[in-house]
């Protein structure tokens, strides 16, 4: 309950950047703090891993994509040649099937972008598990190696599959339905609904994260941040809560990628890149690590920035440059830094020298 | 208890432990003994599940606990406050305790309270300090913490890995007083220590251990009394008095 409160502030500013952005013409902004919603989405959820349970994932965008593309391909690739096929025939059975017709005309058969959502998250929950259970025995720069590893895989895979559009990614990808009269897509008339939408979904992210590192959970998580092995002789199963923590964080990056995709209306291998992991750890480290609220801001504040453009062509070494600047100097997050102390402290030394001087 | 027969384990090829027997029973202090490299820690380790036994058996209130899982232990009313406290450095001293609690937290926040209540009582500076970050307490502070931390699952038993190192007599002195007082209200502490007069001291039966194997054991007033043991372990000459 004290949780839901401490996010009413949010709730508020997210309502007065709509009136203010209405009010000011300026409608256009909300489509990238929609998207900067969704990228801050995998964000948190990547924040309790890292920040909070210790363990670095250089593979996150993989996770991403994984929601994403399985997303895009189901419901945009027709089932029509593999009609006569026992799965296609189940799944149509089961009412997960529609038919519709492309930009050309011409008669689809793809699967519901419910099914498809369910589907793509429940994969990336599955090789979360996979991927987790030996990966996540190793530590440090040892675990950022081999979650890198998983991350170029899903990368290749991607630009290398038929399936998946290869270079070109998947495109047309249709609106995701969530109920009559709400739906996520690119539609200029659904821009402010899609707003709506998507910071729900964060707040309620939100929610449940910062609910769950104040648990005996959360405990556990930083004490395995702290050694494996005091946690272990404290009766913490490290193993399973580990892994827990990987998979949770897994499905807040695909559930991320599937809604980001249907938003944008496709995906591409470029969401997939090795640089988009490094990006979401750089946001994770400049908002403080173990901070929930400083990973939220610093998601949306970066993202927006690099969508609005503002970074040009040096997007990517502008993170990288982020993340060497704040681990040089700020360690523990920007918001750690208390910046009028430090003014202060600064401009009462060079008054000292003047005093001296004089 | 614990009861322990020919235990045998060590780190990959190098063999620490060789036939290890050994049993503690409820509401003693035992102490194990010994130079460095003896086998020590070793041996509270493989009880603790952090390392494996290659052979024999322990057996803690019936259930084997070789085959069980490290992080299971303390679930069972085994726990052990490691070597070096190594508490949770960058949580507060009441998380620090509350973590402790883990595996009683199912049990309702009430008697997670009342256990933390209870270690206030055992040790006060914990109350004053219950707010600051565990990593800047001092030594003393944070063996005391540990041992609190531990306490905080409600063990049936400690085991405490060398509780004195690096602590000033003082102190030392204290958290014997201490470990004494959890045995008088019916606690069973099984101690590792390399300052054996210190342990020997307090406790009522000790082991000597020597490369892997027990080469001495008994009433600690024994223990203390014996020849070899003072030679070896408490610095004193035949016939030295004192």
């Amino acid at each position: 309950m004290k949780k839901l409160l401490s996010i009413l502030p949010l709730l508020v500013v997210v309502i007065g950047v709509h009136l203010l952005t209405s009010a000011t013409d300026t409608m256009y902004y909300l489509t990238q703090m929609t998207m900067s919603a969704y990228y801050s989405l995998l964000i948190i959820g990547l924040c309790v891993l890292m920040g909070y349970a210790g363990q670095i994932s250089l593979g996150h965008a993989g996770f991403f994509a994984i929601g994403g593309y399985l997303s895009a391909a189901l419901t945009t690739h027709s089932l029509i040649p593999h009609q006569n096929t026992t799965l296609v025939g189940l799944l149509d059975s089961a009412g997960l099937l529609l038919s519709g017709q492309n930009l050309y005309g011409e008669a689809l058969l793809v699967v519901t972008p419910w099914a498809a959502c369910i589907i793509a998250v429940l994969t990336a929950a599955i090789i979360a598990v996979i991927i987790g259970i030996p990966v996540l025995k190793l530590k440090g720069h040892y675990l950022a190696m081999a979650t890198l590893g998983f991350g170029i895989i899903i990368y290749r895979v991607a630009l290398a599959m038929e399936y998946f559009g290869e270079a070109d990614g998947i495109s047309e990808v249709p609106p995701f339905v969530l109920m009559s009269g709400l739906s996520v897509s690119g539609n200029f008339s659904d821009r402010v609904q899609n707003y709506y939408i998507a910071w729900v979904l964060l707040l309620i992210g939100m929610v449940l994260l910062l609910n769950l590192i104040d648990s005996r959970v959360g405990r556990a998580l930083r004490g395995i941040h702290g050694s494996d092995e005091a946690a272990d002789a404290m009766g913490v199963n490290t193993a399973r809560f580990k892994l827990q923590t990987f998979v949770l964080s897994a499905v807040f990056a695909a559930v991320a990628g599937v809604l980001l995709t249907h938003y944008n209306g496709g995906i591409g291998p470029s969401e997939a890149g090795v640089m988009k992991s490094v990006r979401y750890v750089a946001i994770v480290a400049v908002g403080g690590m173990a901070h929930l609220w400083g990973a939220l801001l610093m998601g949306i504040v970066l993202n927006f920035l690099s969508l609005r453009g503002v970074f040009g062509s040096y997007d990517d070494a502008v993170f990288g440059l982020i993340l060497i600047v704040i681990m040089l100097f700020a360690p523990n997050g920007i918001l750690s830094l208390n910046i009028r102390h430090r003014l202060k402290h600064f401009l009462g030394r060079r008054k000292q020298d003047k005093e001296g001087e004089a | 208890m614990l009861r322990i027969r020919n235990l045998r384990s060590g780190y990959g090829k190098i063999k620490v432990l060789k036939n290890i027997s050994m049993h503690v029973e409820p509401g003693e202090i035992v102490t194990i003994i010994g130079a460095n490299g003896a086998g020590k820690t070793t041996l509270l380790s493989t009880i603790a599940g952090l390392v494996k036994a290659t052979a024999g058996e322990a057996e803690f209130k019936g259930s084997n606990i070789l085959k069980t899982q490290a992080s299971a232990i303390p679930g069972l009313g085994c726990v052990m406050v490691p070597e070096g406290r190594q508490v949770f450095a960058t949580m507060t001293v009441e998380e620090n305790l509350l973590l402790g609690g883990h595996v009683v937290q199912k049990d309702g926040k009430h008697v997670l309270l009342r256990l933390l209540q209870r270690q206030y009582e055992l040790f006060p500076i914990l109350r004053d300090r219950r707010n600051q970050l565990a990593g800047t307490l001092s030594g003393g502070e944070q063996q005391m913490l540990a041992m609190g931390r531990a306490l905080m699952s409600r063990p049936s038993l400690v085991m405490m890995d060398e509780p004195s190192t690096g602590l000033a007599p003082l102190i030392v002195k204290e958290i014997f007083q201490i470990i004494v007082r959890l045995r008088d209200e019916g606690n069973t502490v099984l101690l590792v220590e390399q300052n054996a007069k210190a342990a020997l001291g307090i406790a009522d039966r000790g082991y000597v251990l020597e490369t892997g194997k027990v080469i001495l054991q008994g009433p600690a007033d024994d223990l203390l009394a014996n020849q070899d043991v003072q030679r070896a372990y408490l610095g004193r000459e035949k016939g030295e008095e004192k």
